[in-house]
């Protein structure tokens, strides 16, 4: 898994992925995020791949507790994603994305 | 399970505790709780839970060198820390020092959202990276099952706080779980499931107006632990659990004998006294001398350079010290020396509890070698009508005192119209000597009686003895018996008059006697001197008689050989008669 994928274009949508090691849900949550940000927010997002294990003292910083968790810290306010993200419409709901076709 | 096996071999050794520091919990727990497990407490809103984990963690920090991780679920670090405070314990500056970590929780559902599986590896990393940051030992988890309101997956939840469990067990870090509880569980959420190792219930209940708090360990696996429900209190120095200290009667016993301070009532007691460390009751009814008795036992055991502690329920430290002057005793010279500590408060002020935990600290405080409660019974007003409660303060007091190897004197007050070994609390049989005062009415005066009705372990005195204030303290007489039973006050004075003068009169008879047999005696012998004398004198006549009688035969026999001679007859005795015939005419 690439630790981060970045769209240099202007960012609407900073994504942090929490995860533990690479698991297969976090596999899964990952593959999940990335097709769905390409479906519906192409070029305006970022998503940044923290594994916990690696870092664990940040899990303090966005309270996290679930794996795998989805905080988007962009647009405000923060809001939070729990799961392996396989259902696109709750994700879509939850990041507040407006479906636009 | 592993611990099946583990636990069929010695006890003591299969399960290692671990120390709280709370004070009393350790007892009732036989050392604390099981280290290397998790333990549950669990009790109502405010019952003391988050403390309970609180001062286990700090405590084992300051006094046990095992850093701990708190993680909150409820309450941020500075609210905590806030609290702690109250407590006497300074998180901050532990954490500072690396012996504390305190991690907040935090879950709002509002801004999340969920969406296919998870799991709770976030936290675990949480909980695990604290643990590793400062080596903790000990883990509390305050609250867990805030987490039920934040997360809607339950089955998820229920299975990850099993798996947490299990994974703080194979960290062998000791870790306190805290679970509100629920109606008909002990939790919530029914967590008590997944901790089977240790449980404890705390409660707090109002009892006529006072509110008690009590504590009881449910289930403790694979250790023996009181099964009572214990009082404890939230007090500066942190929780304590009042336990009746050792579970077993094991005290150390001391054949030593400490004087009552009153001679005559040591000398009932074999003259000797109490046995120290052994506890005294004194009952009576109102005004017999209680209170002056525990005076001269303090008073005693201060000359002795022994230190005394004074709990009075009912009279001020200066009331007592005035009316202790009026019998000749001044305390306050030894409350000056630093000897005697008087205690005062009022029974009602708070609950039993927190006057047990009050004599608690004040013991350690000041270490006392003797001990008054004066009076016991007035505490019943503290107890309600629990007198149940009371007899167990009771119990622990005494417990606590004979296990400190401390002389314990209770008065207690008995109603009049009770029989006077009716003791109210029912303590008779936890005191090894038990006196009684009693007034005696008769004649028109109240008297005092004493007597000892039971002391342990030696020959006491069966005697009623008289008992007596005096500007020098009290003091015992020999009660007078007489013929209508034992006679006090002025009867006895009047009795010892009377008999006093009958003596006396006994002796003036028996002088005179004495002078009128020596006066015959003399006049016998006076009369044997006349006689004598008498005696002497008609000897002496006799004597004389017989001279003269020799000394006229002598004569006549001259006169007449003269005679012959002159007539130049031949001497005829018959001749001069006539001549001495004539001579007579």
């Amino acid at each position: 898994m690439p630790p981060r994928r970045e769209n240099s274009a202007k960012v609407e949508y900073d994504l942090r992925l929490y995860v533990a090691g690479q698991t297969p849900r976090s596999v899964q949550a990952f593959a999940n995020l990335t097709k769905i940000c390409e479906e519906h927010l192409a070029g305006r997002y970022r998503i940044q791949v923290i594994d916990l294990l690696e870092h664990p003292q940040l899990a303090k910083g966005d309270q996290i507790l679930a794996i795998p968790t989805l905080v988007r810290t962009l647009p405000e306010p923060i809001r939070k994603i729990i799961g392996d993200l396989s259902n696109k419409e709750r994700v879509l709901v939850g990041l507040d994305v407006r479906s636009s076709g | 399970m592993k611990q099946t096996r583990k636990s069929s071999q010695s006890l003591d050794r299969a399960l290692p505790k671990c120390p709280t520091g709370i004070a009393g919990f350790d007892e009732i727990t036989l050392g604390g709780l099981p280290r290397g497990r998790p333990s549950l407490i669990c009790g109502g809103a405010g019952c003391g839970k988050t403390l309970f984990g609180i001062e286990f963690l700090a405590r084992g920090a300051q006094d046990f060198g095992e850093p701990g991780v708190c993680i909150s679920f409820e309450e941020t670090a500075e609210d905590l820390a806030q609290n702690a405070v109250s407590l006497g314990f300074d998180l901050k500056a532990l954490e500072r020092a690396n012996k504390l970590v305190i991690d907040y929780i935090h879950i709002d559902k509002s801004e999340i959202a969920e969406t296919g599986e998870y799991d709770l590896e976030g936290l675990f990393i949480r909980i695990g990276s604290a643990i590793d940051s400062i080596g903790a030992k000990r883990v509390l988890l305050d609250t867990p099952e805030a987490l039920f309101g934040g997360l809607n997956d339950e089955g998820v939840l229920r299975s990850e706080l099993r798996r947490l469990f299990r994974w703080l067990k194979d960290k062998g870090v000791t870790s306190v779980i805290t679970g509100e509880k629920g109606e008909g569980t002990l939790t919530r959420h029914g967590i008590e499931e997944y901790v089977s190792d240790c449980v404890v219930l705390l409660d707090h209940r109002l009892q006529s107006g006072v509110v008690t708090r009590r504590m009881r360990v449910l289930k403790y696996r694979g250790s023996m632990h009181g099964t009572n429900e214990y009082p404890f209190l939230i007090g500066r120095q942190g929780i304590s659990v009042l336990p009746i200290t050792s579970l077993g009667l094991s005290h150390k016993i001391s054949d030593e004998r400490v004087s009552s301070g009153i001679k005559g009532l040591d000398e009932m007691l074999e003259g000797r006294g109490f046995y120290r460390g052994s506890s005294i009751l004194v009952s009576g009814t109102a005004g017999t001398g209680k209170s002056s008795m525990a005076t001269h036992l303090v008073d005693a055991a201060c000359a002795r350079g022994e230190s005394c502690l004074y709990f009075s329920f009912e009279e001020s430290p200066d009331q007592i010290l005035r009316n202790m002057r009026s019998i000749g005793i001044d305390l306050g010279r030894w409350i000056k020396k630093g000897l005697l500590h008087i205690h005062s408060t009022r029974p009602t002020s708070y609950g039993l509890e927190l006057h047990l935990v009050e004599m608690h600290n004040l013991l350690e405080q000041h270490k006392p070698k003797v001990v008054v409660v004066d009076p016991l019974s007035s505490l019943m007003s503290g107890a309600g009508d629990n007198t149940n409660d009371l007899t167990n303060m009771v119990l622990r007091v005494i417990d606590r005192l004979k296990h400190l190897g401390i002389t314990g004197f209770f008065t207690s007050l008995t109603s009049g119209g009770h029989a006077a070994e009716a003791t109210e609390v029912n303590i008779s049989s936890l005191v090894d000597t038990w006196l009684l005062l009693r007034d005696m009415e008769s004649d028109g005066e109240r008297n005092r009686v004493l007597y000892v009705l039971k002391s342990r372990g030696m020959a006491h005195s069966n005697q009623l003895r008289e008992f007596l204030m005096t500007k020098n303290g009290v003091a015992l007489r020999d009660a007078y018996l007489g013929p209508a039973g034992v006679l006090t006050g002025s009867a006895r004075l009047a009795q010892e008059a009377r008999e006093r003068e009958e003596a006396s009169r006994a002796t003036r008879e028996s002088e005179e006697r004495k002078l009128a047999l020596n006066r015959k005696l003399r006049t016998a012998e006076a009369q044997i001197m006349a006689l004598e004398a008498e005696k002497q004198a008609a000897e002496l006549e006799l004597k004389a008689a017989a001279k003269d009688e020799e000394d006229q035969r002598n004569s006549v026999l001259t006169q007449r050989a003269e005679m012959a001679r002159s007539r130049k007859v031949n001497s005829s005795p018959k001749a001069p008669r006539p001549t001495a015939k004539e001579a007579s005419i």
